[in-house]
């Protein structure tokens, strides 16, 4: 059993690493951007100036502007509102709805249990683009479709890893004596399960983060998702190959901008999954 | 005669339809008595506790907890039977849940009996005292206390409850020597203090003698011989109870007794050997051994044993 782990220690030991110390650096970047947006944009993202069409970077427009001569790096910033809150809504759903799956098959039945592994089966043989495709045909694109579309095809991922936490850890001893004082299975599951199968989960969530961004991004590209004018990243990268004959600076950028964040939170992720990992710790 | 505070009627319990853990079992414990279990590992001893602690079911015999059949008791009040059989499992700090403090863990038998918090977390205070846990200790975790520390947590988790009926699976395991004979101490006042009735479960025959009334030895899922604890180490009469106590080191030259190897391992439970279970091991075996499987025959000292040849004292 591994010991609690502070979250200071982990902290230290993800900015140890170089690409630790890069990912971290660039996550947090992303997440000041997303959250404090109207304070770190320098325009208003769709203020329209059709005589600054496609300027190029400057001290007035720091990236330059697009087709509308709307301020590029604001709309960047603002892009990253969104694609923060579709992957913290879409992964929350999944963690969520994931977990409990997850734990119900490790605690009950084996018919039951067979079932919900076949659901996930189904669910992960199935590309999340064309469920998305096959869903927005249907009920045309929105952001909301777009987290619950990605937080579906997530579930599995978070439900066969709790349950596999829950398979070794259900007969445990401290389980077994928490039944022998009397335990209800829904405390031994709340009290118990999830504080010690936590570290796994939260990991693979912040893992999932650069997916889930790449996902909403094309999806945005393709029109699936975020509807224009609201700016996402998908959805820059498309305005600016639209109007690529005019100027490449936007698509350049805004693929620049996505990989970046992407890059960012995929090396945080693995830094993170490292620094929790019991095997790796030299100095507990 | 009054109703024993527990009693095992033919109980058998089997895993999987071929593992027979437990080949009929027939035990009385009475209120207020220390009962030693012993046994080689996959006696069946583990397997006894669980059934009597309600985490495995018999797959025949009935178990009565004070007269009243243990499903039905279960059925009637799931509560009340965990508050009056509380179990001491042998991995006292695995025992413990990993990421919660250890007042926690003393305060969660509280919530989850739904106990009058003020008056509990008084009581605690009292016994935390009494078990001479140091107030230190309860806002640590589990793997930052030592193991007699974690015994002594699993101890109060038990006794807050105010149970009638503690199992104990080797409480000594793993500790030192000094800390051995402390917790040894302390579980025998804890006996008188709180009328406590004991099944002590231990492969240390000095635990055994030293503290229970009464043992038990357990041999394939049966009981072999069962005694008072004084009698039954002063003159075995099975000879499977007679080669575990010669293992047993004395300090007395003159009393030593002569070392008797078994051969072989012991049987499978899925594979039982025919007649007496023990005969393929037995020293003294006879040919009537290989066929004829002896019942457990209570002698008029009261002392029960399974064997047609018991030995007598030399």
């Amino acid at each position: 059993m591994s010991p609690p782990t502070g979250a200071i220690p982990v902290i230290v030991r993800i900015l140890s690493t170089v690409g630790g110390a890069v990912g971290a650096a660039i996550v947090l970047a992303v997440v000041v951007a997303a959250v404090f947006a109207p304070f770190v944009a320098t325009h208003d993202p769709d203020a329209i100036n059709v005589f600054q069409r496609f300027a190029d970077p400057s001290s007035a427009h720091w990236l330059g502007t697009d087709q509308l001569g709307r301020d590029l790096y604001s709309r960047l910033v603002h892009g990253a509102t969104v694609a923060m809150a579709v992957a913290l809504a879409a992964i929350g759903m999944a963690l969520t709805i994931g977990t409990l799956l997850g734990i119900a098959a490790a605690l009950v039945t084996a018919r039951i249990e067979r079932f919900i592994l076949i659901l996930f089966d189904i669910i992960a043989s199935f590309p999340s683009l064309v469920l998305a495709l096959a869903v927005v045909a249907v009920f045309g694109p929105s952001t909301v479709l777009v987290v619950i579309i990605v937080g579906v095809t997530l579930i599995p991922h978070f439900g066969r890893v709790a349950r596999a936490q829950v398979l070794t850890l259900k007969n445990a001893p401290f389980i077994e004596a928490e039944r022998l004082l009397g335990a209800s299975t829904l405390r031994i599951v709340f009290r118990h399960f999830m504080p010690n199968i936590a570290g796994p989960l939260v990991v693979l969530a912040s893992m999932d983060i650069p997916v889930v961004i790449t996902i909403e991004a094309g999806l945005s590209f393709l029109g699936l998702g975020v509807r224009p004018p609201l700016a996402s990243w998908g959805g820059l990268i498309y305005d600016g190959y639209s109007f690529l004959s005019d100027s490449k600076i936007p698509v350049i950028i805004s693929s620049a901008a996505l990989g970046l964040a992407t890059l960012g939170f995929t090396l945080f992720g693995e830094a993170l999954r490292d620094a929790v990992d019991p095997r790796l710790n030299r100095d507990p | 005669m009054t109703t024993p505070l527990v009693a095992f009627r033919d109980i058998h319990v089997t895993f999987a339809g071929r593992v027979h853990a437990l080949a009929g079992i027939d035990l009385s414990i009475a209120e207020g008595e220390i009962v030693g279990l012993v046994g080689e590992s996959g006696s069946g001893k583990t397997t006894l506790c669980k059934v009597l602690t309600a985490m495995v079911r018999a797959t025949s015999g009935t178990i009565e907890v004070a007269g009243e059949p243990l499903a039905a008791r279960i059925k009637r009040d799931r509560l009340g039977f965990r508050r009056s059989t509380q179990m001491l499992l042998q991995d006292a700090v695995a025992s413990l849940s990993p990421r919660m403090r250890v007042r926690a863990l003393i305060e969660e038998p509280l919530t989850i009996h739904g106990l009058n918090a003020a008056e509990g977390k008084a009581r605690i205070e009292v016994l935390r005292q009494r078990l001479g846990l140091p107030a230190e200790a309860l806002d640590k975790y589990p793997h930052q206390i030592s193991g007699g520390q974690a015994r002594r947590v699993a101890i109060l988790r038990a006794l807050i409850l105010a149970p009638q009926l503690i199992v104990a699976d080797e409480p000594t395991a793993g500790l030192d020597v000094s800390v051995q004979g402390e917790l040894l101490n302390l579980l025998l006042d804890l006996h008188a203090e709180f009328a406590l009735t004991y099944l002590i479960v231990s492969h240390n025959l000095a635990v055994v003698r030293r503290i229970t009334q009464r043992t038990v030895v357990m041999y394939l899922g049966r009981i072999v011989e069962a005694a008072p604890t004084a009698a039954l180490f002063a003159a075995p009469r099975h000879p499977y109870t007679a080669a575990l106590l010669s293992t047993h080191p004395s300090v007395d030259p003159a009393k030593r007794r002569e070392r008797i190897v078994l051969q072989g391992e012991i049987p499978s439970v899925i594979d039982r050997p025919s007649g007496c279970h023990f005969h393929t091991r037995c020293p003294h075996v006879q040919p009537r051994c290989r066929v004829d499987d002896p019942p457990l025959v209570t002698e008029t000292s009261g002392r029960q044993v399974r064997c047609h040849f018991p030995l007598t004292a030399a």
